[in-house]
């Protein structure tokens, strides 16, 4: 029987004045990234204030650890933190006091809240500008305000929304190291949205790709890399053709894509120098030989290109 | 944690009853409206009244405290209805509602501005939790100065006048706490509410004053006009007052009959309602 996952869609759609912005939306979220990608106007943020249940479902529904969204028990808000895209703060607060306010809304008692309000935030890097007004912080200090609220009363699932928006190559670096290092703690699952792909990359071990309202793409992004291990693109000189049907001849599905150039997908039983010796044997050099990975813009693109998605 | 120890750690203590975490908002509210030098100086001359009427009730019971100071013959007002009343009515209408004007613009403007609503609404807090809240903020202080010194005062009259004015006068005792918890309600409704359309502090301040002073010109400009007494229905302290009559049994002329002013009362809070329904949301959907 397979493990429920973190997050269940099932047939999830949503509506605006009629409209569908998220359409039969069905999977089984378990990584302890997920990365949610997608255009501009995809539904990304529909979907994860959806999860939040900030919107309802106009069919289907979705599953937080097993509890539906729609069903506002407080347990369930208190295991969700969230990071929202746009500014978001309380005005005339000291960062520590809004860390605190929101750990003490999330459950916290007050004296736990003031503590972990203190920690969080020498966590995150605001040690010393905790007792400074929110207002006078930078784009950089105020995701890491944002950061800092969002897991002060450690949450289960974390909900991440463009959480490099704005900042600057080291505050991005930053950012990214602490998002790994609470994914790698094992304490709280992530789910980050974004139209970065390289932060997705950098963060997420699953993905999910939106594209007008539906799923283009989900996956294991890890899974899908050994999956194209053995994508070889070759460039050589001599008879491409005799080359590939050598290659054929071993078990190895081959596709001319222009003079000189080979692209091959290897069974798990041919070894590369398996190619090496055929072209040894039939005087055939062989100039230069990628091992073809799907990086994640791959991915993306592909799951863009096809028109009604992949899963 | 010590703070050169970073890390990412989970949090395995007791969690608060759900149902209080609304506590949450006033008492931080409080914490930053206590800060300001003005509110507190206010908050403190709102007590003035209070203990000059408290003085005025014992030197009615103890006339030779007067005649002590060389006040010979002095004949002070009798405490009863219209007493309070008039007492109420400065306490209600004048320093609640500059007290309102000081704090009801800046209790929700300044989230939806600064999108800290979906930051409250993402935790185990609800909409409604969250208006509670907020108004418990004002309320409580407008009680503060209102109908707890009123009930102090009227307790402290019947403990001096005994047990035969207080069992004729309990329901003088119901009208100072119902009477003005039904302006609060209302006050703080539409304190709320003005709060959430304007976005601005400033602007929603300028909108509750426009909202109850410009509500009864505005009402008396179409009474003048079409010759009727409708327009009072803009007024909320001649609303209000309406009420009060009919529950400090006082005679004196009223715009409208008790129930049709309860009733309006009811409309605006209702109003207020709807709009804070339409605007405390996490996010605004543009359909």
């Amino acid at each position: 029987m397979n493990e429920p996952g973190v997050i269940e869609l099932e047939g999830l759609g949503v509506r605006f004045g009629g409209r569908p912005i998220l359409q039969g939306l069905t999977a089984s979220l378990k990584g302890r990234a997920i990365g949610l990608l997608g255009p501009n106007g995809a539904g990304k943020t529909t979907l994860l204030n959806t999860l939040l249940g900030f919107h309802k479902p106009a069919e289907g529904r979705a599953l937080l650890h097993g509890d539906d969204v729609v069903s506002g028990d407080p347990s369930l808000r208190s295991k969700i933190g969230y990071m929202p895209e746009s500014d978001a703060f309380i005005a005339g607060m000291t960062a520590v006091r809004f860390v605190r306010m929101m750990g003490e809304v999330s459950g916290l008692p007050p004296e736990a809240a003031l503590e972990r309000a203190h920690e969080t935030l020498q966590y995150v890097g605001l040690g010393e500008a905790r007792y400074r007004t929110l207002e006078g912080f930078s784009l950089g200090m105020k995701q890491l305000a944002k950061l800092a609220q969002a897991i002060v009363h450690a949450p289960r699932i974390l909900f991440l929304d463009e959480p490099t928006n704005g900042l600057d190559p080291p505050a991005r670096a930053r950012m990214i190291r602490l998002i790994r290092e609470i994914r790698d703690s094992g304490r709280a699952q992530i789910v980050l949205s974004s139209h970065l792909l390289r932060d997705v990359e950098e963060c997420c071990d699953e993905v999910l790709v939106l594209k007008d309202g539906k799923i283009a793409f989900y996956g294991n992004l890890e899974e899908e890399r050994r999956a194209n291990k053995k994508f070889i693109h070759i460039e050589m000189k001599g008879d491409e053709h005799a080359f590939a049907a050598a290659a054929e001849g071993l078990g190895c599905t081959c596709a001319l894509v222009g003079p000189g150039r080979v692209k091959l997908v290897m069974p798990e039983t041919v070894a590369v120098r398996d190619l090496y010796r055929i072209a040894a044997e039939n005087a055939y050099q062989i100039r230069k030989l990628d091992y073809k990975r799907d990086s994640l813009q791959d991915i993306f693109l592909k799951a863009m290109e096809e028109p009604r998605g992949r899963l | 944690m010590a703070v050169y120890d970073r890390r990412y750690r989970a949090y395995e203590g007791p969690l608060t009853p759900v149902a209080q975490r609304w506590k949450v908002l006033p008492r931080h509210a409080w914490t930053g409206v206590f800060k300001s030098r003005l509110f507190v100086g206010f908050f403190t001359l709102c007590f003035a009244w209070p203990i000059a009427a408290a003085v005025w009730i014992y030197l009615h019971y103890n006339l030779a405290a007067l005649a002590n100071v060389g006040l010979d013959n002095v004949r002070l007002a009798a405490v009863d209805a219209p007493f309070f009343a008039a007492f109420m009515g400065v306490q209600c209408f004048a320093l609640g509602g500059i007290m309102t004007l000081l704090i009801g613009p800046g209790l929700v403007s300044p989230d939806l501005a600064n999108g800290a609503l979906p930051l409250y609404l993402s935790r185990p807090l609800s909409r409604t939790g969250y208006t509670l809240g907020k108004m418990f903020t004002l309320a409580a202080l407008i009680s503060l100065i209102t109908w707890i010194p009123g009930l102090i005062l009227f307790l402290l009259q019947a403990w001096l006048a005994g047990w035969d004015w207080f069992a004729s006068h309990v329901w003088l005792g119901v009208a100072i706490v119902g009477g003005a918890i039904i302006w609060i309600v209302t006050i703080s409704l539409l304190a709320l509410a003005t709060s959430a359309l304007a976005r601005r502090k400033v602007v929603a301040q300028t909108f509750l004053l426009g909202v109850i002073i410009f509500g009864g010109v505005a009402g008396q400009a179409v009474n003048v006009m079409f010759g009727t007494r409708v327009g009072f229905l803009f007024n909320l302290p001649v609303v209000m007052q309406c009420v009060w009559n009919a529950l400090y049994r006082l005679n004196m002329p009223t715009a409208f009959p008790a129930p049709v002013a309860f009733a309006a009362l009811l409309g605006i809070s209702g109003l207020s309602i709807a709009i804070l329904a339409k605007k405390l949301r996490a996010f605004e959907v543009v359909k």
